[in-house]
């Protein structure tokens, strides 16, 4: 595989940060030099999130490049329209439909954007666009918590890796008590 | 073993594997981590201290008494413990001692960019910065041989993008691996006790040390070159290194691992072979001077900002400024429209809610210092107007008042959090007492040190590794030390907040302490029972409960009479904590089980 540049990015306490460390460890897993980067912080606080992961024969950077993102995984749906632009043109968009308001929207200083003008944000960079249900699904399965997992099987679908080799990685990182749900909602996200 | 570290959990690493018998720290991004991984290991007595400085003592005591040591803290803790770095510096050390000092370029959970390697070149300590995190793990072994070998505590700088990074380490597993035995201590005041006659006798030795190990550094492996190109030659370190080896690709580097002092040798052997010499360093021209002063001509900062952390754009950009050909920054397509901003905000749930919302109706001034509590700085609330440094607010309130500014009609109040009250607070509030100042101090007691991540501190009376500690009690120091007009108020009771704060500010001849105990929403022990819920006939409207400044409160259909929007809870963010409810005049919000 080439070098391929990931960004996750969302709220704080959607688990952007263990879906971007397995995103990396998956690059490990394929013999690949793999780094992941992002700011803890402030951010937990319901603020962005944004983790940066690379793969490559060799990964000097720790942050990709704006224009030049070769998946974009948003974890909430206005959060997409903030991160597009870091998106190289055709590159491809997978989308959360979660929303989540900022406080700004809460006390009335903005409005959250409407499903139209996202889209049309979305489209100014590329038109492969994946729309994904996360929190639904996770909901479905009877862990709003799952929400993550499910964006990473979505991820999974646009990848040429083997699930498996996903699974593994997961397994490894989550504890046995999850394990099962877990392993459903990734398989869910794939869309098997 | 190969596996993926952060440089915080790398160092930790490297720290248990060079036999580190006891590290110290106070929690502060981007270090954090430091601590609590070194935790995880066997044999490695690690501890949460109040601040910075009393971790420095500790971790001086140790290295004293011939242990391996470790301090580790952020940027802006150096600051605190640099009186502890100084006679560091000159008493030097028995068993190593490290200092990690992990800057934050971008001031991404600070309160300014400082660049910390000048503290090497100040204190006369050498300094050595990894690259990432696989250096993070071996550099520590060189850094704990540099400090035997010489005698010297040795400063480790991170920066955020190499705490926070992860990238492939392969090392043995930490645990498995005894600490070095203590070398004991060996009685000697014309080393260990800095008098002035003493000191006097040390300062030469620390003038000689620092021309030693510069001299070592011209043959150390954590400094090297790397030949390619030699029309540019890069002198770079830690993760500017990193962008500059993607942006420079080809041309010659002298990779540094150690900023302080510089390889002089090294340099001019390098400077020499290429035909431009340019420095590619994060912050400020730390290198560019040392090495014009050598008389080397060098460009760097005309060239690469000074200001905020770099990226590759950044690099890029100052690379085709020297003509070096670089991919054209790719347009931001048109049509992108920018959604609102996203600030942080107080969570759901959280304790310091009522107390902000109260200081905001109350129409006080606030001196405020470093924790979640921050917050208040912005909307809705607007309820703080001076942020500094840790411990700040205690003084800052003093000096207002002692000009006589804290006035009936515009009364100020400090506010501070347990953690840092424990921190640097409570000699503001001794200085307070004792110059018969008339402040009110809110002392907000969540119970944890939670901007950090929710870290134990001495309120907490629990230990880095979650055992019982010795808990010491607030309200009893702020009695004990003085102050007769002290309320404990329950933090989650909006009507007792505010009757409590405006009682203690109607005491004007002494000061007051007030103490707003509610935990973190974060802890166990959060008192989660119901969800609030909007009854849609009785909201109008009215607004207050948007300014509580809850992430789980939004706007919903506009109210037909008003033609406001009335408020809708989002139960999947309430956590029932009631502070809405209770400022909901017309007693439209109420509880649902949970």
């Amino acid at each position: 595989m080439n070098k391929t540049d990931f960004l996750l990015a969302g709220v704080g306490g959607q688990g952007v940060l263990t879906a971007s460390d397995i995103v990396a460890e998956v690059g490990m897993a394929l013999g690949l030099d793999a780094k992941k980067s992002e700011v803890h912080g402030f951010s937990q606080r319901g603020g962005v999130v944004e983790s940066h992961v690379r793969w490559g024969p060799r990964v000097g950077a720790p942050l990709g490049e704006k224009g030049r993102i070769d998946y974009l995984l948003a974890f909430e749906l206005m959060e997409s329209t903030r991160w597009v632009e870091y998106l190289k043109p055709g590159g491809t968009l997978i989308v959360n439909r979660q929303r989540i308001l900022p406080m700004s929207a809460t006390i009335g200083d903005a409005v959250y954007p409407s499903d139209e003008t996202i889209e049309k944000s979305l489209r100014a960079v590329t038109d492969k666009i994946v729309y994904a249900d996360g929190l639904e699904i996770a909901k479905g399965l009877g862990n709003k918590n799952l929400a993550n997992t499910v964006l990473l099987g979505a991820l999974a679908h646009e990848l040429d890796v083997d699930p498996e080799i996903w699974l593994d990685v997961i397994v490894k990182r989550v504890p046995r008590k999850y394990l099962e749900e877990n392993k459903r909602a990734f398989w869910k996200g794939l869309g098997k | 073993m190969k596996q993926l570290l952060s440089g915080n959990e790398a160092i930790a690493l490297g720290a248990q594997l060079a036999g580190v018998r006891y590290a110290s720290a106070y929690p502060g991004t981007p270090s954090t981590e430091i601590l609590e991984n070194l935790a995880k290991y066997e044999g490695v007595r690690a501890e949460w201290a109040p601040n910075e400085k009393v971790a420095l003592d500790a971790a001086a005591g140790a290295c004293y008494a011939g242990a391996r040591a470790l301090a580790s803290m952020k940027h802006v803790g150096l600051n605190v413990a640099s009186e502890a770095l100084f006679y560091l510096a000159y008493t030097g050390v028995n068993g190593g001692l490290v200092i990690v000092s992990a800057d934050d370029p971008g001031a991404w959970s600070s309160q300014n960019e400082q660049d910390n390697r000048h503290y090497a070149r100040f204190a006369k300590v050498p300094c050595i910065e990894p690259a990432d995190s696989q250096e993070c793990v071996d550099f520590m072994a060189t850094a704990y041989d540099v400090s035997e070998q010489f005698d010297t505590p040795v400063i480790v700088r991170t920066t955020t993008r190499i705490s926070h990074s992860k990238s492939v380490v392969n090392a043995p597993e930490g645990n498995g691996h005894a600490p070095r035995p203590l070398k004991g201590f060996t009685p000697d005041p014309t080393k260990y006790a800095m008098i002035p006659a003493h000191s006097r006798r040390r300062h030469p030795q620390v003038e000689a040390r620092t021309q030693k190990i510069a001299e070592w550094a011209n043959t150390a492996s954590i400094n090297r070159i790397e030949w390619g190109d030699k029309k540019l030659g890069i002198i770079a370190s830690s993760v500017a290194y990193q962008y500059a080896r993607e942006v420079f690709e080809g041309y010659s580097f002298l990779k540094l691992g150690m900023s302080y002092p510089l390889p002089e040798k090294l340099i001019r052997e390098f400077a020499s072979q290429v035909e431009q010499l340019v420095i590619v360093e994060e912050l400020d021209p730390f290198y560019e001077h040392e090495i014009k002063a050598l008389g080397i001509s060098c460009v760097g900062k005309e060239y690469f900002p000074m200001t905020n952390e770099f990226s590759l754009a950044v690099v890029r950009d100052g690379a085709r400024k020297l003509g070096v050909p670089q991919p054209e920054p790719v347009a931001t397509p048109a049509g992108i429209v920018a959604p609102p901003a996203r600030p942080p905000a107080l969570c759901p749930g959280c304790p310091h809610r009522s107390t902000f919302y109260v200081l905001r109706k109350l129409k006080v001034r606030v001196a405020g210092d470093i924790g979640c509590y921050s917050i208040g700085v912005l909307p809705p609330f607007s309820a703080m107007d001076t942020i500094g440094c840790m411990g700040a607010s205690l003084g800052v309130a003093q000096g207002v008042d002692a000009v006589g500014a804290n006035t009936d009609k515009q009364p100020w109040v400090a506010v501070i959090g347990d953690s840092t009250f424990f921190h640097a607070g409570m000699p503001g509030l001794a200085n307070i007492i004792y110059n018969r100042g008339a402040s009110t101090v809110l002392i907000l007691d969540n119970d944890i040190t939670a901007m950090t991540g929710q870290q134990q501190n001495p309120g907490t009376g629990v230990t880095l590794q979650g055992a019982p500690g010795q808990k010491i009690d607030i309200e009893a120091v702020v009695r004990g030390m003085g102050v007769r007009d002290v309320f404990v108020m329950n933090a989650f009771e909006e009507p007792e907040v505010e009757a409590t704060i405006k009682k203690a500010l109607a005491i004007k001849d002494r000061p007051s302490v007030v103490i707003a105990k509610g935990p973190c929403v974060f802890l166990p022990d959060y008192p989660e029972k119901f969800i609030d819920e909007v009854d849609e006939a009785k909201c109008n409207g009215c607004s207050l409960c948007f300014r509580v400044g809850c992430p789980a409160i939004f706007k919903g259909a506009l109210d037909a009479k008003t033609q406001k929007p009335k408020a809708v809870i989002d139960s999947l963010l309430c956590v029932g904590c009631d502070v809405c409810l209770q400022v909901c005049p017309r007693d439209a919000i109420f509880r649902v089980g949970n």
